[in-house]
This record gives structure tokens, C-alpha cells and sequence, in this order.
């Protein structure tokens, strides 16, 4: 048990830096420069001098005039302290309170998408699997759902739903003529604002778990075991139980796969919806060239992405025997 | 009497047609009869032991009467059939090595399996622990999940689990056919010793592999091509077979104590028909070293001596006629 987690916690550790390195490589290939986008945007003399004077020491600031080898060092000796940067984009917040301020819109947003379509989906698909109607007309508009972009089912929502019908709001995470604040009001506003970018996540993934999840029904109640227990008399329940539980074991590593990548939003939903989570802020840190906002937002998605990776290794353990036996150290 | 198949005949549904796997068969088993069923692959077997006991898709029930214990069995119903099936008919599957839940401790799956049979399993459990020691198997198999069991451990614990409501007739699917030579004898003696016991009252024994029959069947059962060539004792199938079939395939068995450097062992010349559209009259007919003209008709399955059936219109002679 100890050994089997100590080499999976080399693993990640490993994975984690070699991540991290090509997050701080991405974002300066980039062409163009941080600094100069940055007093662009404020304007702020018309001078020339005066403009080179605050590149230099903004430049130097940033510790962006070192050699390209001090800034990789200093960049892993800041954040091992727990330092991520300021952002040149949102000057001069750091990073840390611009992600975290994004990350709760993300959550919210999300988690109840992710966990709702994976519950739905698989639900849905172990139900429908086998039962001709039901899997004649279902599953044709299950593969439809799940091969429609995301974006696109967005936009078609926004267009009916907000323009055309008008009964849902198109941007935003609440009301522009609104403050957040604690009332019914405001949360009324967060829940309407919610809805349309929820139900273009939930509508795409519950098509693709369902899908998923009727395909290994049906190869699990193919399986021998099944067989078997038909052949002894078992009601359909059972056999049913037997095959929804050894059939949800791949669905578990997609689900993982899944939350890992919330912290990263869903960017182009996010876009359409002008939701202020961290895709959105992802996508504006591009825009402006903002290294320390990339970097951010990409260790965010590292760690998250790793945590639940490892979670799920965790959760493994419990739910499917044959992989314990691989922990020991025998040969699977 | 304990099992009685009269016409039986099943077919396999295919976009091409109808297989014609199994095509009228009928014989009995007697109380506490192991019958053996031989022939070589696709000639049916599988089909007729699955068929008494789980007839799905793509098999396809064409006609036939199965009677077991005095019961007509609905093997046509596949609810129906739930009634019968573990209690009165059982079976242990050629896949016993996958038969069993792979994510289900076998205990706990074991007690599931009764629970939905509507047999409390606590009440069974001191039975389950003599049949386990019975079949040389610790009690500690019911913690385990099926992985950590080997092959032979897993067939003996499925042979344990399938019989343990004692049915009246069990079908062993290839029990042996995945086990090496020194695990094939131990566990075709404990089915023995399972009939012997009363765990089951009559078994048929499906297999390809006549050395183990012979070892532990009352009778044999030949089919070919979806038809039954030859029933009778071990001893008359071995020694004294009569319908050329059983000749040929006995014959291509090695003996003990023959040098075949010197003697090469000879096998049955051609192939079986293709079921699809097989040849009118007797089946066996393109292969056989003594056909004649009347074997375009088809031959009947008659008893030439007591217990002793064949079809084939040179051999069953004069019975035939009658």
C-alpha cells in the first residue's frame, strides 16, 4: 500500500514540474511584450522618454530584464513561497486575489454541470441500454448531444432562450445594475445568470456519459458473468446491478478527468456567456499578453487536474479489487 | 427417468438463414446418469446443453418437447424457465474461469445470487463449507474476489456454487477442456463424486475429450452435425461401437502401448457439413466408408439393443426398417 503510493506520489511530483515548466515556457513564446501592452493600455504620457523611463522600471520590476535562466529560477524560488506574480493586466492585483475571485463563478458553474450530466448521463444510459425503445430513440440524440461544441449549443441557447424569447439574461454571472451583496434578490439574479451557461455544459455532457454508459451496459451484460447468472436463474436486477457497477468503472476515470479541468472553466462557454470564471479571465490574459496571469491560471489547472487524478487512484482502490492486487507489487 | 428430449431441435438465427445447429433430437437420461456428450467442434453439442437451460438469442426454439422429473420445461420462455433454472437445472459454463463477478467477493456474491432465489444463504452456509472442503477448497475462498482464485480453484468453486441447490440434472460445458491433465482427472472425479452424493441426480457431460468420458461416464452420447449419431454405454462406445461416425472418431484416438512412428494415427478424411444448408438424408453420408443409396433418405434413431441407439440405416439394419 505504502510502496504503491510512494511511486504514485513520484510520479505526480514529477509530472507536476515538468508541467509547470512548460507553463512558464508558454506564455514567452509568445510574441510581443507584457510591459509595453500594459502602458499602452493606461496611455499614460505621450512622451517617449518618460514612456522608455517606466518600460525600464517596470521591465526591471517584473525581473523581466534578467536572463531568460534567472527568470526560470526565480519563478520556481517565488513560487515554492507561495508567490505567483502580479498581474500586468489587472495592475497591479496579484494573481492570487484575480484567480480567486474567479474560481467560486467556476465552481458554481461547474461542479453541479459536471456531477449532474455524469449522474444523468450514466443513469440514463444503464437505463436505456437494452431497452429497444428507449435505446432507438434516446441514443441517436445522446450521440447528437455529445458531438455538438459546446460553444455552439451556447449561442443557440442564448440566441432562442435570451433573444428571442428573452427569458434568460446572455452575459454576465448577475445583473449589471446590481452589487454583489447577501439577498434573495442577488442570488435570484446569480441562479438566472447561471442558467443558460449550466444547461449548454449539462445538455453536451449528459449526451456523452449516457452514450458511454450504454455501451458498457451492454458489453458488461455480455460478459460471462452475466451469462452465468442467468444461466442460474437471477433476476434481471441483479444481473442489472452487477453490470451497472463494473460498467461505471471507466465513467469514474472520465469524471476525474473532468473535475480536474473545472479550475480551467469551461473557455468558451465562459465567452459566450461573458462569465466571469477563470476561462474568461484566461482568455483576457492572452489578450494582454499578462505572463503572470497565464501562469496562473495554468497551475490552477495543473494542480487541479493532479489532485483529482490522484483522488481518483484513491477512489480506485475502493470501488475495483483488481486494481489492489497491482499495489502490492505482484504482476496484474 | 430423470431428463427426456423428444424432436428437439434449435437453430441459430443469421442474416444468411437458419443454422441448423441442433435438428431433432431425442433420447433420456436416466437417475443418476452421467451421460456424456462427444463430437467434434460444431456439431451441436454446446447448442443442446444450452439449449435446456438458457435459450437466448441467437438461438431460436423450433420445436421439441423437454421433460424433467415428470415437468415439461418451458425452454422456450425465458421468464418461465427462471422457475427451473439452479433449482431443477443447473450448469456449470465453459467460461467458468470468467463466470464469476470480478468487482463481488465470492461469498458475498454467492449469498446475493441465493438471496434473489429466495434461499437464505446463512441456512446454506454449512452446506456451502462441506462442499467447499468436499472439492479441496479452503472456506476462506468466500472472502476472495474471483481473481485471486487460480483456474482450476475457480472451475471447482463455480462446480460448487452451480450445484449447490442439488438440481436435478446439471450440464458440465467443457469442464476440463482449460485445465492442464493432472487438474482434468481431479476435477471430472469430483463431478462423480458430486452425482454420487446427490448433488445433482443426473449430469451430461459436454466435451470434445472421449479419454475423460470414459473415465467417468455411465454413457456416451455422439452427435454429429447437429444430430445424434450414437448413444450407449462407455464400455459399448468405446469397445463396440457400431455407427461409423463413432468407428472413425475412436479409431483416430491414440491407444497405449501402439507406436504410431510406426502406425500413423489416422484421422476421419473431409470436413463436417456446413450447417447453414446441410446435405439432405443422413448427414454423415459424404464421409462415410459405407453409405449407400437409402442414406439419402434421413436415418431414424432407433434402439438396437437395450440402451443402445444409433442412426444409420446399414448398421441399424433391420431395426430400422421396423
Amino acid at each position: 500500500m505504502q510502496r504503491y503510493f510512494s511511486r504514485k506520489l513520484i510520479i505526480y511530483a514529477l509530472t507536476f514540474f515538468l508541467a509547470v515548466t512548460i507553463d512558464w515556457m508558454i506564455p514567452r513564446f509568445m510574441p510581443g511584450d507584457p510591459i509595453r501592452n500594459m502602458l499602452t493600455r493606461v496611455s499614460v504620457s505621450s512622451n517617449p522618454s518618460a514612456i522608455q523611463m517606466m518600460y525600464d522600471y517596470y521591465t526591471h520590476l517584473f525581473g523581466l530584464d534578467l536572463p531568460l535562466w534567472q527568470q526560470y529560477l526565480n519563478f520556481w524560488n517565488s513560487l515554492l513561497h507561495g508567490d505567483i506574480g502580479i498581474s500586468t493586466y489587472l495592475f497591479p492585483t496579484p494573481v492570487t486575489d484575480v484567480l480567486w475571485r474567479a474560481v467560486p463563478y467556476d465552481i458554481f458553474l461547474l461542479v453541479p454541470a459536471i456531477l449532474l450530466s455524469w449522474y444523468a448521463g450514466n443513469k440514463f444510459g444503464a437505463f436505456a441500454a437494452r431497452s429497444k425503445w428507449l435505446d432507438n430513440t434516446i441514443s441517436p440524440l445522446g450521440y447528437i448531444l455529445t458531438a455538438t461544441p459546446y460553444m455552439w449549443l451556447g449561442i443557440l441557447l442564448a440566441w432562442f432562450f435570451g433573444i428571442v424569447w428573452g427569458i434568460f439574461p446572455i452575459a454576465g454571472a448577475y445583473s449589471f445594475n446590481m452589487q454583489p451583496h447577501l439577498s434573495w434578490a442577488f442570488i435570484g439574479s446569480i441562479f438566472h445568470h447561471w442558467f443558460l451557461p449550466f444547461a449548454s455544459l449539462f445538455l453536451v455532457g449528459f449526451g456523452g456519459w449516457a452514450i458511454g454508459m450504454r455501451n458498457m451496459i451492454i458489453y458488461e451484460l455480455e460478459a460471462d458473468y452475466s451469462h452465468y447468472l442467468e444461466a442460474l436463474g437471477a433476476p434481471r436486477k441483479l444481473i442489472r446491478q452487477y453490470a451497472f457497477r463494473n460498467g461505471i468503472l471507466p465513467q469514474i476515470t472520465g469524471l476525474a478527468l473532468q473535475l480536474g479541468v473545472i479550475v480551467a472553466g469551461a473557455l468558451v462557454t465562459e465567452v459566450v456567456f461573458s462569465y466571469p470564471g477563470i476561462g474568461y479571465l484566461l482568455l483576457a490574459a492572452i489578450q494582454n499578453q499578462d505572463y503572470f496571469l497565464i501562469q496562473g491560471c495554468f497551475l490552477f489547472i495543473i494542480i487541479g487536474v493532479l489532485l483529482s487524478n490522484f483522488i481518483i487512484d484513491i477512489v480506485y482502490v475502493l470501488v475495483d479489487p483488481r486494481t489492489r492486487r497491482g499495489m502490492t507489487g505482484e504482476s496484474a | 427417468m430423470s431428463l427426456q428430449v423428444d424432436n428437439l431441435r434449435v437453430y441459430y438465427q443469421t442474416l444468411r438463414g437458419d443454422v441448423k445447429a441442433l435438428d431433432g433430437a431425442t433420447f433420456t437420461l436416466a437417475d443418476g446418469e452421467i451421460m456424456g456428450l462427444a463430437g467434434e467442434s460444431g456439431c451441436g453439442k454446446t447448442t443442446l446443453g444450452h439449449s435446456l437451460i438458457r435459450l437466448a438469442l441467437p438461438m431460436r426454439f423450433i420445436e421439441g418437447r423437454v421433460t424433467l422429473d415428470g415437468e415439461e420445461l418451458p425452454i422456450w420462455d425465458t421468464e418461465k424457465m427462471n422457475d427451473f433454472r439452479f433449482k431443477k437445472i443447473s450448469i456449470i459454463p465453459q467460461y467458468a474461469m470468467n463466470a464469476m463477478n470480478p468487482t463481488r467477493k465470492i461469498g458475498r456474491m454467492t449469498a446475493e445470487l441465493l438471496g434473489s432465489r429466495k434461499v437464505d444463504f446463512k441456512d446454506i452456509l454449512p452446506e456451502l463449507k462441506r462442499r467447499l472442503d468436499l472439492v479441496k477448497l479452503s472456506h476462506d475462498v468466500l472472502d476472495m474476489y474471483p481473481i485471486e482464485l487460480s483456474g482450476g480453484m475457480k472451475q471447482r468453486m463455480v462446480m460448487v456454487l452451480s450445484t449447490l441447490l442439488d438440481p436435478s440434472l446439471l450440464i458440465a460445458d467443457e469442464i476440463t477442456s482449460a485445465l492442464d491433465v493432472s487438474s482434468q482427472k481431479a476435477v471430472a472425479e469430483m463431478l462423480v463424486e458430486f452425482r454420487n452424493r446427490k448433488c445433482c441426480n443426473s449430469a451430461i457431460v459436454i466435451t470434445h475429450d472421449i479419454s475423460i468420458l470414459y473415465q467417468i461416464a455411465d454413457s456416451i452420447m455422439v452427435m454429429y452435425a447437429g444430430q445424434l449419431a450414437e448413444k450407449a454405454s462407455t464400455e459399448t462406445i468405446i469397445h463396440a461401437p457400431r455407427h461409423p461416425y463413432t468407428k472413425l472418431l475412436i479409431s483416430s484416438l491414440p491407444e497405449v502401448g501402439v507406436k504410431y512412428t510406426e502406425r500413423r494415427l489416422t484421422g476421419i478424411p473431409g470436413n463436417p457439413p456446413l450447417l447453414l444448408d446441410p446435405p439432405v438424408g443422413c448427414r454423415f453420408r459424404e464421409r462415410c466408408p459405407i453409405a449407400f443409396e437409402k442414406c439419402i433418405e434421413i436415418p431414424p434413431f432407433v434402439e438396437i439393443e437395450p440402451g443402445h441407439f444409433i442412426a444409420c440405416w446399414k448398421e441399424a439394419g433391420t431395426h430400422a426398417q421396423a
